[in-house]
């Protein structure tokens, strides 16, 4: 609090700013009154916003919609669940689905382990630092934008077509390929972090006592490197596995007819406006997603995100 | 380990190539927003500043932008002050549930981009009855961005000691006074560094933007998945992309000049979904 220079004229801020100070002195005079303050408002917007709406969510899979005026009706059924899991269409896109998600994360692994290797152990400290910016940088770039740089490589007469022209292979066009490839272009950048991040924690002094004793770097690289590098390269297949496995846009943008399980989500939310039905599509990934995470959890990865 | 030199260049040339291949579809982009030839075959035919033009133009791309910054500005303002509360009650007192609440503020991060979308779209329309509008895409915004400022600030207030604010209540000073005096001199870089990561985020979210967002609102990232399929839109879909790259890289570069605090993947998952 300002103090009012002596003599200095009352004016009309005094009486807010004496309540101020009251208020002021009681919250110094009691920590729990304090740590309610500042847990209010943070604490309330989570809860209300976000929990609620995935309470909600899980109740509303549960309901119908109206065939005749199109509003949800709160009437239970367990229907929109049991046809997500038993009709033929919806096991194809859901198979699909895991199928892009787990092609996407092999490719980034294998992608992702060389260059991680590289900067890590190779690299000099002042190229290491300036390869984990370039890694790092298009990360940031718009995912949505990158799905479309895609859609341009992609192009009939696009780069791809160029480039391959002369070893005479030519773009796979819209479709699924084109869905695992632009998706592994997308989250590449998330395995290569926990993993670069995972051999750089692996000390030197390990690998020069294995070559001492013998070992040529193959066998290090399986028998030293590989066991301490586990956690890393789950926690980069998380990434990998479940952001793929929610997508909608770039199936929309370069999957030509392919559908995946974000894109009946977001078609019964628009168009067919069954919202109790997207909710309960929606449950497939979360509840892959949970399973992964309980799988792996043993094995430490969650700590490396 | 001892690398023969020959494998040592084998991986220096496959990291070439992997990082050529995250940087060639951006530059892509980029080289076609001055493309002449509408069709954007390879190689490109000629220069044109013409598509730039065009989309400064655009009273769709203008209002589009206003759109997104106006979102970006509310949702980080939104998650500035939630972030900093929440991070300075979870690092500076200890209670019951304080586990819970840090694993409740990365969930939504830690879930598909899909799943939060529905699930608020669902909260709005169905539970709430609430119209969905620009207002609706900023309080999804902000739940996602208060991630970022929340880790920015708790990682600040873990390398400050509460002995200052112990010692500025000691000597008399107010709750507010040691906040505006002692503490927020102290995070005002992680605030700053936290704010424009919250901001890139929401200018460029797309995904839970498309399950929030009013009919007849556009933001920049909704435009261009309008005018995506629209051939003749396609000169000025390619220099709005180039746009969101800018916006969307320039605030993180900064923050990651200002913070200090190494911005990791898991801050960057919001992006993603």
């Amino acid at each position: 609090m300002q103090q009012r220079p002596p003599g200095a004229p009352r004016d009309a801020g005094a009486v807010p700013r004496a309540k101020a100070h009251a208020f002021s002195a009681l919250l110094h005079r009691s920590p729990r009154l304090r740590l309610a303050a500042l847990l209010t408002a943070p604490a309330g917007w989570l809860v209300l916003v976000y929990i609620a709406a995935l309470a909600a969510l899980l109740i509303t899979a549960f309901w119908t919609v109206d065939t005749f005026t199109g509003e949800v009706s709160t009437v239970w059924t367990t229907e929109n669940i049991v046809t997500v899991l038993t009709d033929p269409v919806y096991q194809r896109i859901t198979l699909r689905t895991l199928w892009i998600a787990v092609a996407v994360t092999v490719i980034d692994m294998i992608l992702a382990l060389p260059i991680a290797f590289f900067i890590a152990k190779v690299a000099s400290a002042r190229w290491e630092k300036l390869l984990v910016v370039a890694v790092l940088m298009p990360l940031w770039a718009s995912y949505l934008v990158k799905a479309y740089a895609w859609r341009n490589v992609l192009a009939e007469g696009g780069l791809l077509e160029w480039l391959g022209a002369p070893i005479g292979l030519s773009s796979p066009g819209y479709g699924e390929t084109a869905v695992i490839l632009t998706l592994s272009y997308i989250w590449l950048p998330y395995m290569i972090l926990p993993i670069y991040a995972g051999f750089d924690r692996v000390p030197d002094s390990l690998l020069e006592a294995s070559g001492d004793l013998g070992a040529k770097p193959l066998t290090t690289m399986r028998l030293v490197m590989l066991p301490l590098l586990v956690p890393s390269i789950i926690a980069g297949t998380i990434f990998t596995f479940s952001l793929s496995l929610g997508d909608y846009i770039t199936a929309q943008i370069v999957g030509g007819t392919t559908q995946m399980l974000g894109t009946v989500v977001y078609a019964n939310v628009g168009a067919a406006n069954n919202l109790p039905f997207a909710a309960a599509v929606s449950l497939v990934p979360i509840a892959i997603i949970m399973f992964y995470l309980f799988i792996v959890r043993r094995t430490g990865a969650l700590n490396n995100l | 380990m001892r690398l023969s030199r020959s494998a040592k260049a084998v991986l220096g040339v496959v990291s070439g190539l992997v990082l050529l291949f995250i940087y060639t579809p951006l530059m892509l982009v980029v080289v076609n927003s001055f493309n002449a030839d509408r069709t954007f075959g390879w190689p490109p035919k000629g220069f044109t500043l013409e598509w730039w033009g065009k989309a400064f133009d655009s009273p769709g791309v203008r209002d589009a932008v206003v759109s997104s910054l106006w979102v970006a500005v509310v949702a980080t303002v939104i998650s500035l002050v939630l972030g900093t509360l929440l991070a300075m009650s979870l690092q500076r007192y200890k209670f019951f549930g304080r586990d819970i609440i840090s694993l409740l503020v990365i969930l939504p991060i830690a879930l598909p981009g899909v799943v939060t979308g529905i699930a608020l779209n669902n909260m709005f329309t169905t539970i709430l009855g609430v119209p969905l509008s620009l207002w609706t895409v900023v309080i999804a915004h902000a739940t996602f961005c208060m991630v970022t400022v929340f880790n920015n600030v708790i990682a600040r207030l873990r390398r400050t000691s509460a002995g200052l604010e112990e010692a500025s209540a000691d000597l008399g000073a107010g709750v507010f006074t040691t906040f505006g005096l002692v503490t927020f001199p102290q995070l005002r870089s992680a605030l700053l560094a936290g704010g424009l990561l919250a901001f890139a985020l929401s200018f460029d979210e797309i995904i839970v933007t498309t399950f929030t967002i009013g009919a007849g609102e556009t933001t920049l990232p909704i435009w261009i998945l309008q005018n995506l399929f629209r051939p003749n839109q396609a000169p000025v879909v390619n220099v709005v992309a180039v746009v969101l790259i800018v916006v969307s890289i320039v605030p993180i570069w900064l923050a990651q000049r200002l913070s200090g605090d190494s911005v990791g993947v898991s801050g960057a998952r919001v992006k993603a979904d």
